[in-house]
Parts: C-alpha cells; structure tokens; sequence
C-alpha cells in the first residue's frame, strides 16, 4: 500500500489534529476547538466561493471536532454540496459528514435525497454503493420512502455488480427494519430467496442477512430459502478448507455465512421433507465431529470461528429439540468446554447450556455437570462467568438436586459481587418456594437470605415468606420459632423486623408457652427494634402490638403505655401518629369480642396456579409435562404463588369498618354506587395493609425472573371472566343502530388523557362537558348535555358501552374478557332548547384495558334523527396510584423490569413548545408521582405508579427525556405487563 | 445484528464511533461512557464477553486500543470477535501494520474500511481481498474526473 493513500493532500487536516493533540488541557483544546469552529464559519459564509477541496477539508474538520464530542450546528449545507462533487474523495467525504451528522431539516433531506437518487441511477458501482450506504447508515423514514421500491430492483436486477447487490441487499434490511410497512417484497419474494445459491459467496454473506429477517416476519412466503440453505450449509461444511479461497477464514470454511445459515433454519421448524432433514442431520454431526478433531492451526481466530459454527449448530439443535442423539451430543461437547482453559469458551458453555437445561431430552446430562458448575461458581476469577454458572444453577436445578444448589447459592451469596446480589437473592427465592418439600426448610432458606444479604431482598421476597406461613398451618410455629431466634441476633436486618414482627403478630401465641418466649418476652424483643427501624416498618410493628393484645390480653397495659407515649401518639409522622391514636382507641374501647374479629387471624391467600408451572405448560403443551408433576406443582406451587392478592377478606372490611377512616378514604363517596363485593380494601384498612404499604409490585414476583424468550404474562394476569357484571341493556328508544365513532374520537379521547374535566365535544347544536374522578380502580364520571339550540332535543338516549362487552355478545361470553364495568345512569329523554342535563357514568375497572368504552348519542332535532358515538375518555391511566420512590429503588425496579416485552418506546417529535413547567404538568395530570432528583440527567423526567384494577395492581414505570435540540423525545415505559406499557406509550406520544 | 462499534485508547480516548441504529446523541454518550469504564475496568486474561441491559457485548484489546462492539441477544459472541480482528486485518492491510495514530489522523479512512465490510450492523463482505481491493479501487478514483456524457467515466488519474 503507497503511503500516499492514506492523507491524499489534506494537510490543513492533519495539522488541525496535531494540534488538538498537542493541546495541555481541555480549555487549550476547547480554545482551539473555537478558532477553528470561527474559521471554518467564516470561511462558509465568506462572499469567496470554497473550491471543492476546501469545502472536503473544512467539512472533514468539522467531523472531526463533531468525533471529538462537540456539536456541531453548520455545515450540512456544505457537506451536501459535496455530495454533488464530480471528486470521487469529496463525494465520499460529505456522505460521511451526512451518515454522521444525520439532520432532520427537511430542505436538507430533499437536497441529499436527490443527490443519491443521482447517484443510485449513475450505474457507476462505487458511487452506487456510496449512495447505498449513506441509506443504510441514516435509514430514517423518509429515505425508506424515497428507495424502499427503487432498492429490491437494483438488488435482483441482472446486470447488477456484485458489490451493488451486496450493498443493496443490506441496505433494504436496514430499511425494512425501519419500516416494514414501506418495503413491499411481493414479486421479489422468490428472487431474494434464490440469491442464497448466488455463485458470489460475499453476495450469499450479505443476502442470507436479509432473508433471515424477512423470514422471521414472513415464514410461510419464505419458506422455500429451508432447503436451499441446507444444501448451501452442507456443501460449506464438506468442503475442504481451501476451496472456498478468501472466504475460508483461518482454515474455517466460510465461517459467517455457516452461522448465518444455521441462524435462518432456526427460523423454521425442523424440515419436513425426509432427504432435506436427513441433509441437515448429516450436516450437524459433521460439525459435532469436526469440533473433535485436532485443530488445524494454534492461532486463536481459528478455534474462534470453528467453536462459533459449533455454538450456531447447538443453538439449532436445542431449537428444534427434537433430536435426542444430537442434543446429548451437543451436552457432552458443551461439557467439554466447561473445563477448556479458553474463559471465552468456559463462558459460553455455560450460557448455552441454559437453555439445553430446559429440554427435555437433556436435562438430565446437563445435571450430570453439577459439581463442574459449583466449582465454577466459587473458583472462577472473572465475575462474568460467575454470573454464567449461578445462571446454569438456577437453570438444570430440579426436585432432586434443589438443597443441594440453593445451599451453594447461599453460601456464594456471601461473597459474591455486590453487582449480582439482588439477582441471586430472587433465584434463590424462587427456587426455595419452587421446590420446597417441607416448609420448614422454606423459612430457614428465606430467613437465610435476609440474615446473609438483607439488602438485596426485595419486598416481594419478604411478602412471599409471609403469604407462606399464613397459607399453611404446618409451618406457623416453626416460623414464630425460628424469627424469635432470628431476631435475637444484636443487630438483625430491618427485613427480618418486618418478617418477624408480621410473624409474631399473628402466630406468636403459637410459642408463647415457652417461657423464654413468653408473650412480654417476645414484646421486648420485637419493641427493642423499634426505634432503629424506618416509619414503614415501625407501622407494621404497630399493628403487630395490637395483634399482641388481641393474642395476649396480659400484654394490654404495657402496650397501650407505648402507644400513649408522646413518641408515638404524637409522632410527626401521620401514618404512626393515626396508627397509635386509633389502636389505643380501638384496645380501649372495644369489647374482647370486638377485638378478637377485628384482630383476628389473617385467611389464607386465595390459592393460584403457580405461574411457572403455567410457563412451562405453556411452553410444551400439556403433554410434556407428567400428571404426577402438575398436580404436585398445583399442591404446592398453587398454594406458594397465591401473588400478592387479598380477596374476601372479612377482617378487612370489619377492620375498615370499626377504625375511623383515614384521610385518605371514600372522600369521593365512589363506593356507595356500587356492589359491595367490589370495593377493594380501603386504604384505611390499617390491619392489613402491610402488602399495600409499598406496595408498588404486588404482581407476582416470579415473573420478573422468568427468561426473557417467552412472554412473561402467565394465567395470573389475565382478568376474571366475569360475566356477572355486563350492565342492563340501555333503554332502546330509537331502534337505528349506533353509529360508528366520530374519526375525530380519538383525538378527543387523547385531549382528556392528563386531565379530568372539560370539553368533550361540541357541535352546532350539542355540547358535552365532562368531569371525572378516579380512585383506586374505580371512577365516576359525569356528562353535562348543553343543547345549544332554541329548540328541544326529543327522545334523547345515551348508551354505554366496553368494546370488550360488544364483543362478548357476539362471541362465546366465556372467552371474552371483560375489561371495564361501566354503568350509566339513565337521562331524561328531553333536553329544552338552551337547558343542560346531567349523566353520571361508574366505571370499574377489573384488569387492564386498552379500548376506550363508547358513547352514543341519540336524539331527534326538529325531526331528523341525530346519531353520534364518541369515545369516552376512560383509559388506563385514570387508575394508576402514584408512587413515591427513592433513586435506588427506581433504579432497582427500572432493572427488574428488562424484558424486552415489558419496556415500550417511543421517539417521537414534540407537538407543542418543549415548556419544563406545561410537561411537568402534564405528567401529574397523568396519575403518576413525578419523581425528582432519580434521573441523573434533570431535563428528563421519570414518574412512578400502580394501575388499580380488580384483578391485578400493575406497577409501571416512566421515563420522558425531551431533546430540546432536536425536539423530540424518547419516551420509555416499563411495568410489569407488556400490554399496559405498550398503551400507556401510545397514549402519552399524543400528549407532548 | 451489531448496534455499535467503538474503539478507543487504554485511557478511554474515544478513536472510532460507528451506530447501526439511530439513537439520540444522549443515548450515544452514554453507552461511550459506560462501555469505557466497563471495558477499561476488567482484568487481563478475563473473558471478552458482557452483558449490559439486553445487549451482549464482546471486546478485545489490540494494542493499546480497545475494540468493542454490542449484540443483540442471539448473536454470535466468537464470530463477532472474529470480525473485531477481520477489521484488525483490514486496517493492517490497508495502513501497514496499523497503529493508534494512523486511526487518529486518518479517521475518515478508519470509516470507509469499516464502510466496506459492515453495513447496517451486518457483514457485507467477509473476503479480504475483495474489500481490500475496492478500498484500493477508490484511493485509485481519488482524482478521477467525472464526464457523464453518454454515460461512459472516462479519465483515471492517479493523485500521485
């Protein structure tokens, strides 16, 4: 190579760079920076024409300083000019500037835009691939629009050069990915799948990208490429090394396009016709042999590139799963890696044999590997394969070997990486409930982990350990028992107070017989921690000492003292102070029968099927799983994974009932309107809200953790099927049917989604103004008719109705679900010119929802029948609950919530003036508490909440980072349910 | 599919910036910060593969730069080591035995390779010759005058 290639005569370039090189300190480089910046600016807008190199150099230099972290807010103009250049460098450069410096001015995007259709039409194949590029690297929508046809003909035309169709190929993925709708392949279709027997091996390369894309969104219009890529594979791998010539890479045969092969049949079942298979089958055992034959060179790059074929290989035999031979095969070398001095290969056998734990077929040979495991586990130096073995742990363990791999995690726990804690306490959690056989062995492990590593247990944990005991009365003396002793320890973990404090509460008496554990005993012990706890956990404890009189009548006058003592009767704190007023009260008054209903023992948590179980059933159909297993996981599982759900709680409501309501209860007076059935605990309910305390994420716990390849909504968050609650049909005045929704309805519907009251709708002769209030998971809403004419409305008659209801009619009621319950109250049918009449609509919401219920309107108005359907403004964020939370926990939670399915995005361009104070605003009227100070960037804004429904409580969490520059924003939201995320998205992107 | 490729110095000097997806600069400074330190933090003879949010992140050391890429989740680990070094090879190739400096005073030149063997995050060409040759090709089209009359490119001048 000339060294002349490499500066081709940019000197100012060169010595700008040394320059900043040499610069001592970050002012001299900003300094710098800026004299420059004002050169080149000068030089732009000077009245001298720049020749074509200047314009590359200054161009060039701006990338630079742009590369360096600068920004950079000129020079697109320039850079596009170059695109235009007749010098093949100045063209390169300034389509470098553009695919760096994308710009969404739309002037610009119409010069470059014209500047590649140029180019693309020059049929000169280097600038053809320049133009390609520039597509593929800024790949917005407007460029899909402009090339998304022209593309796939350039790529399938005949006298296309190899090089274009390579360019052509990936630049149309690009697109694709970017637009699906755009890229129309059609007629194309079986031209691209042919490209797979291309003679060029580099077009296969970058083809085979493409078709693996579009077969994972188009599998059966794709099909045919399953045995063209057999034959593809099998002729690569009986290949010897050298007839492939510059595609053999490190003696490997055309190692990339073997994986991208292997890649596109995991897109597919396994083949059905019988010689392709047996194709296949060949192909993948002389890869399993090959991987144990001795290496043909010592040079790294090529065990690198034979093992990543072996890996695609194996990934393609526990896809289709089917293979017993082959996944055994694949288990033993995976095996062999597992001790192989290479960390990369150590590493990712472990990883892989994650998922070969899950078949059935091998399950059993990955156990056999249990002890490699441990000792990976405690001996490994490298923190990630650490984390790869805890993985492999979690995964191959079963009935059999569940001690022994939960006492293994506890004893790493000890020392492992603070960065893995909180992800091996929730392990080891499920585990424990997952495959415990006596519950006594259940507490111990749980109270382990709290005493080892209370830091990391997270509310769940805790809230699980306690829905146990309650639920199962064999183990309830020996968890009283073991937290007293628990609690002995000088200094225990808040979380054991709380465990041990709900415990003692409600199962004290159960070793208060021992007079070392007597009922003062145990008082002390449980008030001695009293004061070095937070406000959340001194409630908790308060409501455990009115537990304690209710259990031992012989404690009341001491505890009554500590309730009456200034530190607690006149707490600072409201929830304390509320509490100790209304338990003294409650312990003074009430008769001991009183008390004893009031304070009587929690009922067991309604029993669920374990949402694991329904993952695994799910995941391989009802057969694979053996009677015997289901129905031990419906006895124990069933009963473990109650989830965090109180229902027909009677002590609740008696406890509701008798203490005085708190502030925060019924102001609305919603609940007089409806079933009692369906009032959910009220907030005031102080005995029992120890799971609504923080309780952000009651949902379940175990999902969180489930892997990420399947979606994690189980059986438990589906709605009841209650078909109890469908409204009375409407009064049917006018038999017409109702009309379709106005096409303006879900701009109206948007226009209500931050706030409550308002405007719904007008027009010449109708007005209807809202307001609404929403508490928990219910709402009441009311419509304000305004006739605006002089004449009267007749027979005016409203229906409301749920999409979800509609359906049910037509439909099998018991698959349907309904969403909402909605009930509107009757209208009068006459509406005098200029009067106004009243609706009031109750709204329940029993799971989460994403259809607005409908509204229609009819009347008669000097004769002619008006009919009209709205949306009305009922959507899910009506129920969300703010929550107030720390950084930490923000941050804690944002992390729990990584499945790809639970976060939902959105990029989008601001509608209106980016105003902190409107957003802000904006945001509250949505529902959610707007935290401060948890995003360390203070232009972005996060919120935290929980949406209240019947059947579930669904946590969510927001982030807004508005892009003053660009104005846009990125919207992100997480919670624990992928349809809520995705609707509360698409709702807040019509927000801003 | 790679979203990105970063190179950069021992002491976390940023050399090379390449993103297959479009993402906000915010986002982008982000990542470059977080990878830096992760990367800079491991110790030698660890393995060369991360995990960061749903990314897989594979890395190598040549020299006293650092190369360092991010996957998504089915994507192949060692294959992607091994196009970190087919890169390697083609700066070699390109600049003779290749040092930090060359990739800091010839940037643009680091890009256009790049250019040549990904596209989109996906390979385009694997052969080292075939990308060599038209790197070559286009040095070769430096000063090549363009006349589009009839459609036929007519005079190649070397630059030098």
């Amino acid at each position: 190579m000339p060294a002349v290639s490499k500066g081709d005569g940019m000197r100012g370039l060169a010595v700008f760079i040394s320059d900043i090189r040499n610069c001592k300190s970050k002012e001299a480089e900003i300094k710098r920076i800026n004299k420059e910046l004002a050169n080149i600016r000068s030089k732009f807008k000077g009245d001298k024409a720049l020749d074509g190199y200047s314009k590359k150099k200054y161009v060039c230099k701006l990338l630079f300083i742009f590369l360096l972290g600068h920004d950079i807010d000129f020079g697109h103009m320039e850079a596009v000019n170059l695109l235009s250049s007749n010098k093949y460098t100045e063209k390169q450069i300034g389509y470098l500037f553009i695919s760096v410096l994308v710009n969404s001015n739309s002037e610009l995007i119409r010069l470059i835009n014209n500047a590649i259709k140029n180019d693309l039409s020059s049929r000169n194949p280097t600038f053809m691939c320049l133009a390609l590029h520039c597509i593929a690297n800024v790949g917005s929508r407007e460029m899909a629009e402009a090339f998304a046809g022209e593309i796939p003909r350039i790529l399938v035309a005949g006298d296309t050069m190899d090089s274009v169709k390579q360019s052509a190929a990936l630049c149309l993925l690009r697109l694709y990915k970017t637009s699906p709708d755009l890229v129309l392949m059609g007629e194309w279709t079986s031209r691209v799948v042919h490209l797979l027997n291309d003679q060029h091996m580099g077009v296969v390369t970058a083809a085979i990208s493409l078709i693996t894309c579009l077969s994972q969104k188009n599998p059966d219009e794709f099909k045919t490429c399953v045995s063209l890529a057999v034959s593809r594979l099998s002729r690569i791998v009986s290949s010897a090394s050298t007839d492939l010539q510059d595609y053999t890479y490190y003696f490997v045969p055309a190692p990339w396009l073997s994986c991208k092969l292997l890649r596109l049949l995991q897109c597919y079942p396994p083949p059905e016709d019988g010689a392709v298979k047996g194709r296949l089958v060949e192909c993948l055992e002389t890869i399993l042999n090959k991987a144990q034959e001795p290496p043909k060179s010592k040079k790294v790059q090529h065990s690198n590139a034979k093992n990543a074929i072996l890996f695609e290989a194996i990934s393609l035999i526990i896809h289709y799963d089917s293979e017993p031979n082959l996944l055994v095969r694949a288990c033993n070398q995976l095996g062999q890696f597992l001790q192989h001095r290479e960390t990369n290969l150590r590493y990712l056998a472990l990883e892989s044999m994650c998922t070969l734990a899950s078949s059935e077929f091998s399950h059993e040979a990955v156990k056999t590997h249990i002890e490699t495991v441990i000792n990976a586990l405690k001996t490994e130096r490298d923190v990630s394969v650490r984390q790869r073995a805890a993985d492999l742990l979690y995964a191959m363990c079963d009935r059999s070997n569940a001690k022994q791999i939960v006492a293994e995690m506890l004893s790493y726990l000890d020392t492992a990486d603070y960065s893995i804690r909180e992800e091996m306490v929730l392990k080891v959690a499920i585990l424990a409930e997952k495959y415990a056989v006596d519950y006594s062995w259940y507490v111990d492990t749980i109270l382990n982990l709290i005493r080892i590593a209370g830091d990391y247990v997270s509310e769940e944990v805790w809230y699980r350990v306690i829905q146990i005991v309650i639920n199962r009365d064999d183990v309830q003396g020996y968890a009283a028992k073991t937290v007293f002793e628990a609690l002995q320890a000088p200094a225990c973990h808040e979380n054991m107070v709380k465990v041990g404090g709900y415990i003692l509460g409600e199962f004290g008496n159960l070793i208060a017989g021992d007079p070392r554990s007597s009922p003062l005993v145990q008082f002390n012990l449980l008030h001695s921690k009293f004061h070095l706890c937070s406000v959340p956990t001194r409630a908790l404890l308060l409501s455990a000492y009115i537990k304690f009189i209710n259990l031992f009548p012989e404690t009341k006058s001491t505890i009554q003292e500590v309730l009456r003592s200034d530190s607690q009767i006149r707490n600072s704190d409201v929830e304390l102070q509320q509490r100790a007023v209304e338990y003294l009260k409650l312990s003074s008054i009430a008769s001991t029968d009183v008390l004893a209903t009031v304070l009587e023992e929690m009922p067991p948590f309604p029993e669920r099927e374990s949402s694991i179980l329904a993952k695994l059933k799910k995941k391989k159909g009802p057969g694979a799983v053996s009677v015997n297993e289901l129905e031990e996981g419906k006895r124990e599982g069933g009963e473990l994974n109650g989830g965090g759900e109180r229902g027909g709680d009677n002590s609740a409501i008696a406890a509701s009932n008798a203490s005085t309501p708190s502030p925060s209860a019924d102001l609305l007076g919603l609940r007089t309107g409806l079933p009692v059935s369906a009032a959910p605990p009220s907030a005031g309910s102080l005995l029992v809200d120890v799971f609504s305390e923080a309780g952000v994420n009651d949902d379940g716990f175990l999902r969180d953790l489930e892997p990420p390849t399947e979606s994690s909504d189980s059986l438990l968050a589906e709605g009841p099927g209650d078909s109890d609650s469908t409204p009375p049909p409407p009064p049917s005045v006018v038999s017409e049917e109702p009309a379709p929704p106005l096409p303006e309805s879900d701009e109206l519907l948007n226009k209500f989604v931050c706030k409550n009251n308002g405007v719904l709708f007008e027009n010449q002769l109708l007005q209807i103004g809202i307001k609404s209030e929403y508490r928990q998971n219910l709402g009441r809403m009311y419509l304000f008719y305004g006739n605006k004419t002089s004449v009267q409305f007749l027979t005016f008659t409203t229906t409301v109705t749920c999409p979800g209801e509609l359906q049910s009619h037509i439909l099998h009621i018991y698959t349907c679900i309904i969403q909402l319950n909605v009930q509107a109250k009757p209208v009068e049918p006459l509406i005098e010119g200029g009067a106004q009449v009243q609706q009031v609509i109750n709204i329940e919401s029993l799971t989460d929802f994403c259809d607005a219920p409908l509204l229609n309107i009819k009347f008669r108005y000097g004769g002619a029948l008006q009919n009209l359907t709205l949306k009305l403004p009922v959507t899910i964020n009506k129920f969300f609950q703010p929550t107030e939370m720390a950084s930490h926990d923000f941050f804690q939670r944002w992390k729990q919530l990584s499945q790809p399915q639970q976060e939902a995005q959105k990029i989008f361009k601001a509608n209106n003036a980016m105003d902190t104070e409107v957003l802000k605003a904006k945001l509250l009227g949505l529902g959610m508490a707007l935290l401060e100070n948890v995003d360390p960037n203070p232009e972005n804004f996060v919120c935290a909440g929980v949406i209240q429904s019947k059947a579930q409580q669904v946590g969510s969490l927001l982030r807004l980072e508005p892009n003053a520059h660009a104005q846009m924003y990125r919207l992100t939201v997480r919670s624990s349910k992928d349809t809520v995320s995705k609707r509360l998205c698409e709702l807040l992107a019509e927000q801003f | 599919q790679m979203h990105f490729l970063l190179l950069f110095s021992r002491q976390g000097k940023l050399r090379l910036q390449k993103w297959f997806l479009p993402l906000p600069e915010r986002e982008r400074k982000k990542i470059i910060k977080d990878m830096t330190t992760m990367v800079l933090a491991r110790k030698p003879r660890t393995c060369n593969f991360l995990h960061w949010r749903d990314l897989k992140i594979v890395y190598k050391r040549y020299a006293s730069l650092y190369f360092c890429c991010g996957l998504e989740n089915q994507d192949n680990e060692l294959l992607a080591l091994e196009i970190l070094h087919r890169y390697v090879e083609l700066l070699d190739k390109y600049f003779g035995n290749v040092c930090e400096l060359d990739i800091i005073f010839n940037f643009e030149k680091a890009y256009f390779i790049l250019d040549e063997f990904l596209m989109g995050g996906e390979i385009q060409e694997t052969s080292k010759q075939s990308i060599v040759k038209s790197i070559e090709a286009s040095d070769m089209l430096q000063e090549m005058s363009m006349a589009f009359e009839g459609g036929r490119q007519t005079v190649f001048k070397s630059f030098l």
